[in-house]
């Protein structure tokens, strides 16, 4: 899985709902009502999936700039986070920028990616 | 606890209205013998101010959004409304009585995400369906709409609330559920008109018959477990709260009337005057509400169901006061167990005028 995202294009899915409570971002998938929680840090990237900035640079202008964390480890978690939310269908994928999606624009400090799932 | 719980819990710690049921018109194109409202319109809010109301509820924090009437298809604007909803990334729900839902309705429905759709149905036979809704044809029309909507495979409730008309009939509700494939749920509560008028309560089922359901294993899974008697309450119940009403939850009315939920008509404010984080945060109202835990119970609170009953503080304001019990609750608590509630045993009955919702 290393380095398999770096390059890509990561966009929220319009299929979901998601609201930010106490810093951590909820969501939903409309698709099966699975829910899901983000910490702060995977909430940052979440909020950064545009669909036209490669995860590598949300890692080093959004993960580094804010976290005290290294690239390769932030790069790795990160990864791991795509890879769980692309095969829920909730993060969108693309080798190209893909068309403009919302963001919503909040700032959040805290620890390093680690999403949590339930269904 | 469920990751959802732990959310709402969280919700409930940070003071965040987490869910907010919306009426966005109470016209209908049925007329339900059982139905508490006034179809006539009195001057809902415009499809511009429900979009101001959606913004300020998704910068409250809201996530559970459902929008109900009347029926929700009344409105012209429901779809630009529902869009709008969406794009502020809402877990929408919808109740509908879904009369007025074809294919391209559904088909909306799912391209919007919506996350699931409560269809009211009454009976699986036509001729007490259609009594109860006063529109000939109406159940047919709602069965195949809920067929459009799981074509589409939509998530769809049937929501069956049980009266005197159709209090024999949840089992061939509940068989129609399972051969369309979608969830089932019962309810028997019939709750006073919003004008005051009670006449309408004279269609609760009998407690005989509510004693019957609560002892059906096909609706309320372990009988043995579900009609235990109640363990004696410990401190954390008489500090918890009665439920999310106010605390977590919020009705908001066609006329932009805030209220702690659909069953409590306490006027909280008004969001056609204030911004709803203003009225769910300062209200003297709401602040009431969230400041009455079980021990602060007249006569709930040396009840023995106190820990388990789901009395409806709404029911009990109706009664003439949030802090009162709600007769309709004692009832289901004896019925379920056995045992006599505190009020029951008081002998009191309900004699305090229904307070009418001030429009």
């Amino acid at each position: 899985m290393t380095e398999k995202y770096s390059a890509k294009y990561i966009a929220k899915s319009s299929a979901i709902a998601s609201r930010l409570l106490g810093g951590e971002m909820m969501i939903m998938s409309a698709i099966d009502s699975t829910f899901f929680t983000l910490n702060t840090a995977a909430t940052v990237i979440w909020q950064a999936a545009d669909g036209h900035t490669s995860l590598s640079d949300i890692v080093t202008h959004h993960i580094c700039a804010e976290f005290e964390v290294d690239f390769e480890t932030a790069l790795r978690d990160a990864e791991h986070f795509v890879e769980e939310f692309s095969r829920h269908g909730i993060l969108l994928v693309s080798d190209q920028p893909v068309a403009d999606r919302p963001v919503e624009d909040q700032s959040i400090e805290g620890p390093a990616v680690s999403p949590t799932e339930a269904a | 606890m469920s990751l959802i719980q732990e959310m709402s819990q969280r919700a409930l710690d940070l003071g965040v209205p987490m869910s907010v049921h919306f009426d966005i018109t109470y016209r209908c194109n049925e007329r339900c013998v059982h139905c508490y409202l006034d179809h006539d319109d009195h001057g809902e809010m415009t499809t511009s101010e429900i979009k101001r109301v959606l913004n300020e509820l998704a910068d409250a924090g809201t996530f559970f959004l459902t929008f109900s009437g009347g029926e929700v298809l009344m409105r012209r604007d429901f779809f630009e409304l529902l869009e709008y909803a969406r794009n502020l990334m809402f877990a929408v729900r919808i109740k509908t009585n879904a009369v007025m839902i074809g294919e391209s309705e559904a088909r909306r429905m799912l391209e919007l995400g919506v996350d699931q759709i409560q269809v009211s149905i009454y009976s699986h036979r036509p001729e007490v369906h259609d009594a109860i809704t006063k529109l000939p044809g109406s159940l047919r029309r709602s069965i195949e709409a809920i067929r459009f909507l799981t074509d589409q495979g939509l998530r769809v409730t049937i929501a069956n609330v049980l009266m005197t008309a159709n209090m024999h009939d949840h089992s061939g509700v509940q068989a129609l559920a399972r051969e369309l494939g979608v969830q089932y749920s019962l309810d028997p509560t019939i709750t006073p008109k919003m004008d005051g008028d009670r006449s309408i309560l004279n269609l609760r089922i009998p407690g005989s018959e509510l004693k019957g359901v609560f002892h059906n294993q096909a609706l309320v899974g372990n009988v043995e477990e579900f009609c235990a008697p109640p363990a004696a309450p410990d401190e954390d119940v008489m500090e918890g709260y009665p439920c999310s009403a106010g605390h977590t939850l919020a009705y908001i009315s066609p006329y932009g009337d805030v209220f702690p939920c659909v069953q409590f008509p306490l006027p909280s404010g008004n969001v056609r005057r204030q911004k709803f984080l203003d009225i769910w945060n300062h209200s003297s109202e709401l602040n009431e509400v969230r400041s009455i835990r079980a021990k602060d119970l007249t006569v709930c609170s040396i009840c023995s169901h106190v820990g388990t009953c789901t009395r409806c503080p709404g029911l009990a304001y109706m009664e003439g006061s949030m802090r009162g019990p709600s007769t309709a609750d004692c009832e289901k608590s004896f019925e379920r167990t056995g045992i006599p509630s505190a009020n029951m045993q008081r002998g009191t009955p309900p004699s305090v005028p229904l307070i009418q919702i001030q429009m």
